[in-house]
């Protein structure tokens, strides 16, 4: 396909030649640092997602190997409290939001018929952001100990007064600037699906992995503020002599709980909700068969995302709020259950009478539904107060979180880089290797986690770098490390996998999967600009709909892509888009240009985070010392990048 | 064939490791080597809380199994064959949507029907004349107050046996969580609140438990033990905790005692009857009668007493009482003395 500009009236943005030609502006590594493409940004995203799951990954081996035994010594308490603090904060912040990112920077615009999101710039400065904060996480290992009060942090545990070390400093700050990141990126995605889809695109029409992504935009901007709240009155308890959680001084830990969870449960339904909609792409593509009940797939999806607002405080039933309070929050609990439920029954419905083929994205999405039913189950056990007082910060919570973060959100995840793969490099993963990955995967997960249940039921709290040998509960953590070593065998399998693949991966087709939506409609890999002529889209399944329109009981004559060009009407879709194009008059295709600025502005915000994080070796004089250029930079670059042609 | 082989040969293993897990927690009721578990309920809150989540985790179990062999069942008959056409392109039902919400609902709801009484009565205040017991948590260790009696000790609650008991749950420092399984739930001991669990034991007995509330370094190391007795064998326990410290007769624990004066100790622990009046630590008046020591990590022996004394930061990580460098005599003494404070 060839789009080619006439002799270019304005100044500013990218032309793009023909294919043939080099394209300069994408070469080399500093080209990577200007990037606006949203998928090259997918791809950053994608790459750094994965080494920190891999960090993640090996602190849980640590934890697990220092429960090997009671009374172990391989590492220190304070150590083991940092690696737990670490694994979760690196697992739910580093990678599973990050990877959610991988697919909603790539897909979302390709779903949606668009050549990339609303902002790109802001994009690029949403990921550096997020790199910028993860790196300034973990070089708290090395800059005077990691975090160790927990993924939740609670207080007054992490006032100054019961850590005085540097360690909470930075996992406040490191989440400050995630969440800059987050909401960033949720603006972008949430104007991106509003304003950008294709003609007749209506929100009913909607890819299903959109409007879940939409969900989990909406849920973004209104949790996170929640957590920022939160960590700014620690922030000013801990460098400005506040006592907002101070008990002495009238401060209440209560307040942080709040704050917390209010972000936190909508977080953990952050985690999942596009784990369910990439699931709910994979399932019908590989079922060649409809999602079953789009409409109640969607209306749940709602229903999840306004409900997860309403269920914090199940984190809180051993606080003592009251009877009230707790029986308030069992119910909503319980009612957000239902629409979860009910997800699971369509995703079901869907392979019913269907032609399942067990490639391995669709053997990771089935092993999803089926760990999340475990998950979810588990979680319905807690949801009862008196039920809940038995497994609260037990290991019992722990096996729960696992089903449902691994069992769910990691699973399916990796379900989606192997569907999404053949896409984003041209190449298919290897099917053999997939296979031996998904049963490795599920087999050790099942392992480590399942025993974790009656572990939790035998009185072993989390949170504990080690436990008595009377407790009983020595065999069960045995089991469950030999699990976790399996499992980190089973990831190495994926690792191998991607990199084989991307040398010696068999090449793919532009549509290997007989796919549903709009990204199956264009070469693997993309060109730069996406779609040569913007889509009009008749119908649900807008792919399909053009490849077989007589299945969705449309009229030939309106879906083809290009009403007007030469014998529309009968030819295939492919050959539409080949004919209009050779025959279609030259067109410019105006790109977002590259730019500096995003990368320049998103290091204002550690800059100003070092002043603070200094404070504590060297005096007060540090937090302006760093604060005003960080902030001089941050202003300055948001002056230059608005005045930047785009 | 060999999808087939491999998915029905899962499904083996899946029923090979539900067996498994089965017998694994027939084995882990019996409380004998699991102490700590959820399933020797002892007391009427415990049992109640217990009935309830067995209630709730067969309802789960069945749902899950039901819903598992569904899906597996469809994954295996609907599995494509070579020259399948293309299935029926059904989009979805509204009476089967209907259908599969309902019934949830109503599963739910009946979870929530016997789930709310329970939360109302557990937390009514206490029956008249229960017996308050204050329970305060520190880093690391809990303290045990019985206020009508003017007693304070650490590490080991004692409890009548068929009597009300109104524990109140308060925190000097962080945010911890008390829970003796065998007790019923747990609840948080939070800094600036009070919390309250009343319960009536049924059977004599010690039950051991710890904190479940990350606290700091040593919260694994933070437990407790609850000791269960008969009305009477509880009152003699009562009346002797009463009496101030004894006074060492032997020449060496009465060493330790002038040492205890005169080396600090004094300023955190109490000892009642001597100038020791500190309330930082745990009150020590008969810490010799106390079986286990060190936020019931150690056992109440010479040799663990001494290895406590020598450096209590290097057994418990983050421990308030600082290693004070004593030399072998002055821990010799010591010991003799703490044993002797029966």
């Amino acid at each position: 396909m060839a789009v080619v500009s006439a002799p270019l009236s304005h100044a500013g943005g990218m032309v793009v030649a023909p294919p043939t030609l080099a394209e300069p502006a994408y070469r080399g590594l500093w080209s990577w640092f200007t990037t606006v493409d949203h998928k090259r940004i997918g791809i950053l995203y994608g790459v750094s997602a994965g080494a920190f799951f891999v960090i993640g990954g090996l602190e849980a081996l640590v934890i697990r190997l220092q429960l090997w035994t009671p009374d172990n010594t391989l590492v220190s308490a304070q150590m083991f409290n940092s690696l737990f603090t670490m694994h979760a904060t690196t697992m739910i912040f580093l990678a599973i939001m990050p990877m959610g990112l991988l697919f909603f920077n790539y897909m979302l615009p390709l779903q949606i018929g668009a050549r990339d999101v609303a902002f790109p710039r802001l994009n690029a400065f949403s990921y550096w952001t997020f790199i910028s904060g993860g790196i300034m996480l973990n070089l708290s290992f090395l800059l005077g100990g990691a975090p160790d009060a927990g993924w939740f942090g609670y207080a007054n545990l992490t006032t100054r007064t019961y850590s005085p070390g540097p360690g909470i400093d930075f996992w406040m700050l490191g989440l400050q600037v995630l969440g800059v990141a987050s909401l960033a990126g949720a603006l972008n995605f949430f104007v991106t699906l509003v304003n950008m889809r294709a003609p007749g695109l209506g929100f009913m029409r909607l890819p299903i992995f959109c409007w879940m992504s939409l969900i989990t935009m909406i849920l973004l901007l209104l949790a996170f503020p929640s957590i920022t709240v939160g960590l700014i009155l620690l922030m000013f308890d801990r460098f400005f002599d506040t006592n907002f959680y101070s008990v002495p001084h009238g401060g209440d830990p209560v307040l942080w709980q709040h704050l917390f969870w209010v972000f936190g449960h909508p977080e953990v339904y952050i985690l999942i909700l596009p784990a369910m909609g990439i699931v709910s792409e994979i399932i019908p593509v590989f079922s060649r068969k409809p999602l079953f009940g789009y409409a109640v797939m969607v209306y749940s999806g709602i229903a999840i995302g306004f409900l997860a607002f309403g269920v914090w405080a199940h984190h809180m039933f051993a606080v003592g709020l009251g009877a009230i309070a707790d029986a308030v929050f069992a119910s909503s609990t319980m009612l957000i259950a239902v629409p979860t439920g009910v997800k699971i029954f369509n995703w079901i419905g869907t392979m019913f009478k269907g032609s399942v083929s067990f490639k391995t994205p669709m053997l990771f999405a089935v092993g999803f539904i089926s760990m999340f039913i475990i998950g979810g189950l588990s979680g319905i056990m807690h949801a009862s107060p008196p039920a809940d007082l038995i497994q609260h910060d037990t290991y019992f919570i722990v096996a729960h979180i696992h089903y449902v973060l691994i069992g769910g959100s990691i699973m399916a995840l990796i379900a989606g880089v192997y569907y999404w793969f053949p896409k984003i490099s041209g190449r298919m993963m290897d099917e053999t290797l997939g296979k031996w990955n998904f049963w490795t995967f599920i087999i050790f997960f099942n392992i480590t986690f399942m025993p974790m249940h009656w572990t939790g039921l035998l009185g072993m709290p989390r949170r504990v770098y080690t436990y008595g040998p009377d407790l009983g509960v020595t065999s069960l953590n045995q089991i469950s490390t030999v699990g976790a070593l399996g499992l980190g065998f089973s990831v190495l399998l994926f690792v191998v996998n991607i990199f084989m693949s991307l040398r010696y991966g068999e090449i793919a087709s532009d549509d290997p999967w007989d796919g549903a939506t709009l990204e199956w409609s264009i070469p693997s890999p993309p060109p730069v600009y996406n779609f040569a002529r913007i889509p009009t889209v008749h119908s649900r399944d807008a792919w399909w709909a053009m490849k077989h329109p007589e299945r969705m009981h449309l009229d030939p004559m309106e879906v083809t892509p290009l009403a007007g060009s030469p014998g529309h009407g009968t030819e295939t879709a492919h050959e539409s888009v080949a004919v209009a194009t050779a025959d279609a008059p030259p067109t410019v295709i105006h790109m977002p240009s590259p730019s500096y600025w995003p990368f320049l502005c998103a290091l204002g915000l550690p800059i100003m985070a070092t002043g603070l994080l200094l404070s504590d070796s060297f005096g007060p004089m540090t937090i302006p010392l760093f604060a005003i250029p960080g902030l001089l930079l941050l202003i300055g670059s948001i002056y230059g990048w608005s005045y930047e042609p785009a | 064939m060999k999808q087939l082989r491999l998915t029905v040969s899962r499904a083996r293993r899946g029923v090979i490791g539900l067996a498994a897990a089965a017998l694994l927690l027939l084995g882990a009721a019996c409380s004998g080597d699991t102490p700590q578990t959820a399933f020797n309920p002892r007391s009427d809150y415990a049992v109640e809380g217990l009935n309830l989540f067995i209630g709730i985790v067969i309802a789960g179990v069945v749902v899950g199994v039901i819903v598992e062999i569904v899906l597996i069942w469809t994954a295996i008959r609907y599995r494509r064959r070579p020259g399948d056409a293309l299935p029926p392109q059904i989009h979805g039902s509204t009476i089967i949507e209907v259908l599969w919400t309902t019934g949830p609902v109503i599963v739910v709801g009946a979870i929530l029907f016997f789930t709310l009484p329970v939360i109302f009565s557990s937390q009514a205040p206490a029956p008249a004349g229960s017996l308050n017991i204050d329970v305060t948590g520190h880093q690391f260790w809990w303290e045990f107050g019985y206020p009508d009696a003017g007693v304070l000790t650490a590490n080991e609650m004692h409890l009548p046996v068929g009597q009300t008991v109104n524990l109140v749950l308060r925190s000097d420092d962080v945010i911890h969580s008390f829970w003796v399984p065998a007790l019923g739930g747990k609840r948080d001991a939070f800094p600036g609140h009070t919390n309250f669990i009343w319960l009536k034991p049924d059977s004599v007995g010690e039950f051991p438990g710890q904190c479940y509330q990350l606290c700091g370094y040593s919260h694994a190391n933070m437990r407790e033990r609850a000791i269960v007795e008969s009305p009477s064998d509880f009152q003699a326990w009562l009346t002797s905790q009463q009496a101030p410290a004894v006074t060492p007769t032997d020449p060496t624990a009465a060493e330790g005692g002038q040492l205890f004066q005169s080396r600090g100790c004094s300023a955190c622990h109490t000892i009642t009857g001597t100038p020791a009046q500190g309330k930082v630590g745990p009150n020590l008046t008969h810490v010799g009668s106390r079986a286990v020591i060190a936020g019931s990590v150690l056992e109440n022996t010479p040799d663990q007493l001494r290895a406590w004394l020598r450096d209590p930061p290097g057994v418990k990580p983050g421990s308030v009482m600082p290693n004070l460098g004593l030399n072998d005599h002055e821990l010799d003494v010591l010991v003799a003395y703490l044993q002797s404070l029966k």
